[in-house]
């Protein structure tokens, strides 16, 4: 009779089961063992994508810095890839990619700000089980749509008053960009100070605190890592946007920040060069995964800080 | 010693003045709101108004895109972004839930765990088109994929990954432990608690997660123009069903397709303004689609709240 023990039973050395009754618990142990590796798997192949990002954005720009010196890389002006005289400089799209972000932020960030105190802070609780649905709403709208928005309604919109607009330019994505990582913005801040525990807030009302002076001395103080974070992320999110950029900033590698003349952005570059017929072995196509790992660099380190004080403000309450 | 009279009147003042601030801080947050939301109708408006002559005419949603403005249409994209979505999802949510799961059940609290949710954190916070380079590199010139409806289902299915796990973890967080314990109680073992206990009370947290994940992957142009999608497509990929044996096909993987965020983007980046209206139809499409995934699982998530109460 074959019979198996259990952890338990095997101190008093009997045998609870036999017969079926143990190839029944011979299988279920096997399939527990299997299932929790099988998972385990799944977890970890997470892990090869990133593995995988990084293996490629490298092995497919060394090419490129072989060519081009990292120093010309970072510190030239021009970036004309397809030219008899091709010169590199990343710092021309980077230039383009802050300016975005930074019209983006400039929006997102006061009007993020003022709708998470409102929310957390002065709103209803009906009001904002009301209000998060539309925010996820806005979120969900495909970016290329954003896209035809800023060019084609919100820059002849702005040019009727900026009359030196031209029809790409970096203001129009910019600021629809703000209006798209709004939600992003607003939800990441709400959750810090709603993270905020009820006791500090009653202390400030204690001491005659207006609801004002409560968000603005004692909230917004205590929540200021969660709420660095959710501008942080929003900002990362602005550089590696892409279709709204690729649409409505234009395709010329501009060094410079003025918002109202049209640029490349590292984004709108490598859209724009996959658009065309690559040769695979060209420095054209090596220079889209230099570019592509400058943008993996920017936006792995806001994330990463973002990533730390999300967890910090989670970790002091 | 300085003292400060407090006396009725100036009592009053400071509270009206407080109660005034409180008002100009609730507009400012219902002013943001109207903006908000009004941006989305006008969106959706404009897009609709500047479509309207196509959308209303039913060969747009039958014909193959032209060079003719007036005949184009976006059978294709439609098709190809179906069967597209078809091979993200029978990737993405095996994966996603199985790695939610583990996270959330089985994981010990060690630095591989650790490494595991910040790269996946990490993972969401990387941008799209970083994907589409990671694909171009690894499966069209790595594996051979080629710029085929697989590659692109394998790229949207890695983009989406992040949010099905983090749906399946919050989803399954969310179970009581007493299930667990009752389960555990019956003499069930762990994979039979996960399996027949916990998986399905998750089940509607792990559907929102999915359906929202899916609504993000079909808007998603960038990964896809990365990997080389075609944006003149006339001919439909082989259909997955047939009549002879063995019904089931897979050459539709292998196919060159176009989907319709790209079928969009072509159009809006052509100067005549004729083709501008194709996009703008398109784009109503893309946004009734989306916006209706979404507001499903919003409606799923709002159901599961009140029944959990």
């Amino acid at each position: 009779m074959t019979s198996i023990t259990t952890s338990a039973d095997r101190d008093s050395g009997m045998p609870l089961y036999g017969g079926a009754d143990a190839r029944f618990l011979r299988r279920r142990a096997l399939w527990n063992r299997v299932a929790s590796y099988l998972l385990f798997l799944a977890a970890a192949a997470s892990v090869l994508v990133t593995v995988g990002i990084v293996y490629v954005l490298i092995r497919d720009s060394l090419p490129f810095f072989a060519k081009v010196s990292l120093l010309e890389f970072l510190t030239d002006t021009q970036w004309t890839p397809v030219f008899e005289n091709a010169r590199f400089g990343v710092m021309t799209l980077v230039s383009a990619t802050l300016t975005v972000a930074g019209i983006a932020l400039a929006v997102a960030i006061p009007a993020g700000l003022g709708l998470a105190i409102y929310l957390s802070e002065y709103a209803r609780p009906t009001v904002r089980e009301a209000v998060k649905p539309l925010l996820e709403l806005l979120e969900g709208v495909p970016t290329v749509v954003y896209g035809f928005f800023a060019l084609l309604f919100v820059t002849p919109l702005l040019q009727t008053f900026i009359p030196g607009l031209s029809g790409f330019n970096l203001l129009a994505p910019g600021l629809v960009m703000g209006i798209m990582i709004l939600p992003y913005t607003a939800s990441v801040s709400e959750d810090a100070m709603r993270a905020v525990p009820m006791g500090l807030r009653e202390a400030g009302y204690a001491l005659g605190y207006s609801r004002f002076r409560v968000a603005a001395k004692v909230v917004i103080p205590a929540a200021l890592s969660g709420i660095t974070a959710a501008f942080i992320l929003g900002m990362s999110r602005a550089v590696g946007e892409t279709m709204v950029v690729a649409i409505a900033a234009g395709q010329n590698p501009n060094f410079g920040f003025n918002p109202l003349e049209g640029a490349s952005t590292i984004t709108a570059y490598i859209v724009q060069m996959a658009m065309g017929d690559l040769p695979h072995d060209s420095i054209a196509y090596h220079s889209v995964f230099a570019a592509g790992l400058a943008l993996f660099v920017i936006t792995l380190s806001f994330n990463l800080v973002g990533f730390f004080l999300r967890r910090r403000f989670r970790e002091v309450y | 010693m300085a003292t400060t009279d407090i006396t009725h009147d100036s009592l009053a003042r400071i509270i009206a003045a407080n109660r005034r601030t409180d008002v100009v801080m609730a507009s400012i947050g219902i002013l943001v709101l109207m903006v908000a939301g009004t941006l989305l109708g006008a969106v959706f408006i404009d897009l609709l108004a500047s479509g309207w002559e196509r959308l209303v005419n039913p060969d747009f949603y039958t014909n193959f895109p032209s060079r003719r403005p007036a005949q184009a249409g976006i059978i294709s994209a439609v098709v190809g972004t179906s069967l597209v979505m078809l091979v993200t999802a029978v990737i993405a949510v095996p994966l996603g839930v199985a790695a939610g799961l583990y996270l959330e059940e089985y994981a010990a609290k060690n630095w591989l765990t650790d490494l595991i949710e910040i790269n996946v954190s990490n993972l969401a916070g990387v941008p799209s088109i970083i994907y589409g380079l990671l694909a171009l590199g690894l499966f069209v010139y790595g594996f051979g994929t080629g710029e085929t409806i697989l590659t692109a289902g394998l790229t949207l299915a890695l983009l989406i990954l992040p949010v099905i796990i983090v749906a399946t973890r919050e989803a399954v967080r969310s179970i009581p432990q007493d299930l667990r314990e009752a389960a555990y109680g019956l003499g069930a073992d762990k994979w039979q608690t996960v399996r027949l206990y916990v998986l399905p009370a998750a089940r509607p947290g792990i559907l929102t997660g999915v359906i929202v994940g899916l609504a993000r992957a079909i808007g998603e142009a960038a990964p896809v123009i990365t990997i080389g999608a075609l944006t003149f497509i006339a001919f439909l990929p082989p259909a997955p069903l047939q009549i002879e044996s063995p019904f089931i096909n897979f050459d539709w993987l292998t196919s060159p397709f176009t989907v319709m965020p790209i079928q969009m983007f072509n159009w809006v980046s052509r100067p005549q303004a004729e083709f501008h209206i194709n996009a703008a139809a398109t784009g109503v499409v893309l946004m009734v689609m989306t916006l209706a995934m979404n507001a499903l699982a919003i409606y799923i998530r709002l159901r599961l709240r009140r029944l959990q109460r």
